[in-house]
């Protein structure tokens, strides 16, 4: 019985060792990414709408795909980290690394305030107080004129990266640089956390929070501590987004961005961490191509990808995906995310 | 002071018609139609154009602005819906929010982006004095219809045996399938999008026309009703609406700096504190 449980534990370890190995189709994909990068610097400015865009699609999925909370607020944290940003900056700090490490704190603290209210009622109840925050945080924007600009927004200009490097419109390519490596650095340590002890307790929640909770995991203080590192992660997409199109206004917090993140994860599968990526690439190409052919009924598509997705089968589709050839280290998750 | 009031309770029973029916949607099914907001714009655009193009008079066109609506969502619960019941609420929100995405660039495209208005007949754009209190016709309307819908709908629900069957339903679903009641869904359904087809209309001079983004614009309002009120229940999205209503409009005139943060304020509020809803039965399970 005894030599059983151990052989178990052993292959768990060993699976879990195997897991956290970095594979070379990880590798290639980071090092196409940054290949893409130099060598489109015509297309620097899509692929810098992207790498946010992804980092931010990440951050969604470090609830919704890792621990199976549904959000409809993401966009309060993307506000916030890109309004901190943007106002640090307009008080003359404008150095980037400093914005977007302020923008990162600012909605971690906000996320950390937030999160309790994520413990009570089932998913309506979540998806409604996410909803109702990021719409009071818009509502504050818009009222304090004085420090957000208002409807008009802000315009302000950035300092270099690490006092080297211009961003913004006459250095694209290294916006796209800058926020490369942001995304790969947070992305590597999302990569560590959901394989961590912390990360397997989170998918266990996401499974069965009430198991989760007999089995003695303090689900509770996990999903406020994954909200918080979340909400971090948004608002550095945020700083990233306001840092390198040197402006931001009052739609980051609109509900269209709460539902476009969640749309972009879909796209790319969620629970495995590179569907943000994948899925960000795929939405802003999409709605790149689609708004050429027909600019004011894009969304007509998107929708309509929106009902086909869900009615063939998320999960359906990700196992074919799966069978017809894992790309990348990790599966998608099986069953429901949510 | 009292005209403040009596605009709160004429928009508040407004927001109860239009949210019923998600209400019951949310209740009975436990779905979540974030696309209930689509229903109300059919409704809007029905009563728009039939007056607008047609000449129709504005009463004659609110039996059709519910009936459409309510024939386009038998036809969408026949076809869509019916395949998502018992699937996540993460795929009926994108579902739901899919078709918003949809009906609002198929508004634009036939209609245009410009908002559709209703113009009220003259019997009901005046105002009337009432004991110093200055009440506009229009509203007084929209209190008296939709105190009819209110009372006829509980009438419906405590009264006959659908509407116990709907009640067992949505109290325990488990219990009242295990019973053998069988609640015709696509009927709670039909009459859920017709009733917001017909508050969409009723809405339309309220809230300056009707325009393709409306779905996306009073979905949230939507939603806090149902929170608000708890989502098992008329008399609960009754009060919840008739609250929400008061408050916004007394907030918006009295304290405008502070505007829309009332609502959204309430509603976390009450979801901290009664996640269940402030009027819902028991502890919300």
């Amino acid at each position: 019985m005894k030599a059983q449980k151990s052989a178990t534990i052993q292959r768990l370890e060993a699976h879990l060792h195997r897991r956290a190995r970095w594979r070379v189709p990880e590798i290639v994909f980071w090092v196409a990414v940054l290949a893409a990068i130099v060598a489109l610097p015509s297309r620097a400015a899509l692929i810098n709408e992207i790498l946010v865009s992804g980092l931010f699609a990440l951050s969604l999925d470090l609830i919704l795909g890792l621990t199976g909370i549904v959000s409809l607020g993401q966009a309060a944290f993307l506000g916030l980290g890109a309004y901190a940003a943007a106002i640090l900056a307009s008080a003359g700090y404008a150095d980037p690394t400093l914005g977007f490490a302020v923008g990162a704190a600012v909605a971690a603290i906000v996320g950390l305030a937030t999160a309790p209210l994520l413990l009570r009622g089932g998913d309506l109840t979540r998806l409604m107080v996410t909803l109702g925050v990021s719409l009071l945080l818009g509502e504050l924007a818009n009222r304090n004129g004085w420090l957000t600009g208002g409807a008009d927004g802000l315009n302000f200009s950035m300092g270099k990266v690490l006092g080297l490097f211009p961003i913004g419109f006459t250095g694209q390519r290294n916006a796209a640089l800058y926020s490369y490596v942001v995304l790969f650095v947070l992305f590597a340590v999302a990569r560590r956390l959901a394989q961590s002890p912390f990360g397997l307790a989170l998918a266990a929640i996401r499974e069965n929070r009430l198991r989760a909770d007999a089995l003695g995991i303090a689900t509770g203080r996990r999903i406020v501590a994954i909200y918080m590192v979340s909400a971090a992660y948004a608002g550095v997409a945020g700083a990233l987004l306001a840092q390198t199109t040197q402006i931001v206004s009052l739609d980051l917090f609109d509900f269209h961005r709460s539902a476009d993140v969640m749309l972009t994860l879909i796209i790319g599968g969620a629970g495995y961490l590179y569907g943000g990526l994948i899925g960000a690439a795929a939405f802003v190409v999409l709605r790149d191509v689609i708004s050429a052919a027909t600019p004011e009924y894009w969304e007509f598509w998107i929708g309509a990808l929106l009902v086909a997705l869900v009615l063939i089968g998320r999960v359906r589709i990700w196992d074919f995906a799966g069978r017809a050839g894992s790309v990348l280290s990790f599966k998608p998750v099986r069953g429901d995310a949510a | 002071m009292l005209t403040i009031l009596f605009d709160g309770v004429a928009y508040g029973m407004l927001l109860f018609v239009l949210a019923s029916g998600l209400s019951v949607t949310l209740g009975l099914m436990n779905f979540i139609n974030l696309a209930h907001g689509a229903f109300a714009m059919v409704g809007g655009y029905v009563t728009a154009l039939m007056m607008n193009r047609a000449g129709v008079p504005f009463l004659a066109t609110l039996p059709a602005a519910f009936l459409i609506p309510a024939l386009l969502g038998v036809v969408l619960e026949r076809t869509l819906y019916r395949r998502l019941y018992g699937a996540s609420p993460l795929d009926q929100v994108l579902f739901t929010i899919g078709l918003v995405l949809m009906a609002m660039p198929v508004a634009d495209f036939f209609l245009g982006d410009e908002a559709q208005q209703v113009n009220l007949p003259a019997w009901l754009s005046g105002s009337v004095t009432f004991h110093g209190v200055g009440i506009s016709l229009y509203r007084l309307f929209i209190v008296v219809v939709c105190g009819l819908i209110a009372v006829a709908l509980q009438l419906f629900l405590v009264k006959t045996r659908f509407g116990a069957q709907l009640r067992a339903a949505v109290d325990d679903a488990r219990v009242a399938d295990g019973l053998g009641i069988n609640v015709d869904r696509i009927f709670a359904f039909a009459v859920g999008s017709g009733l917001a087809g017909l508050g969409g209309a009723l809405a339309a001079d309220v809230v300056g026309g009707i325009d393709p983004s409306f779905p996306v614009k009073f979905l949230v309002t939507f939603l806090i009703v149902v929170t608000i009120g708890g989502s098992n229940g008329i008399l609960g999205a009754l009060f919840g609406a008739l609250l929400l209503g008061v408050l916004d409009v007394a907030g918006k005139y009295y304290v405008p700096s502070i505007g829309a943060f009332i609502i959204y304020g309430v509603m976390v509020v009450t979801l901290i504190l009664r996640p269940q809803g402030l009027f819902a039965r028991g502890d919300g399970r």
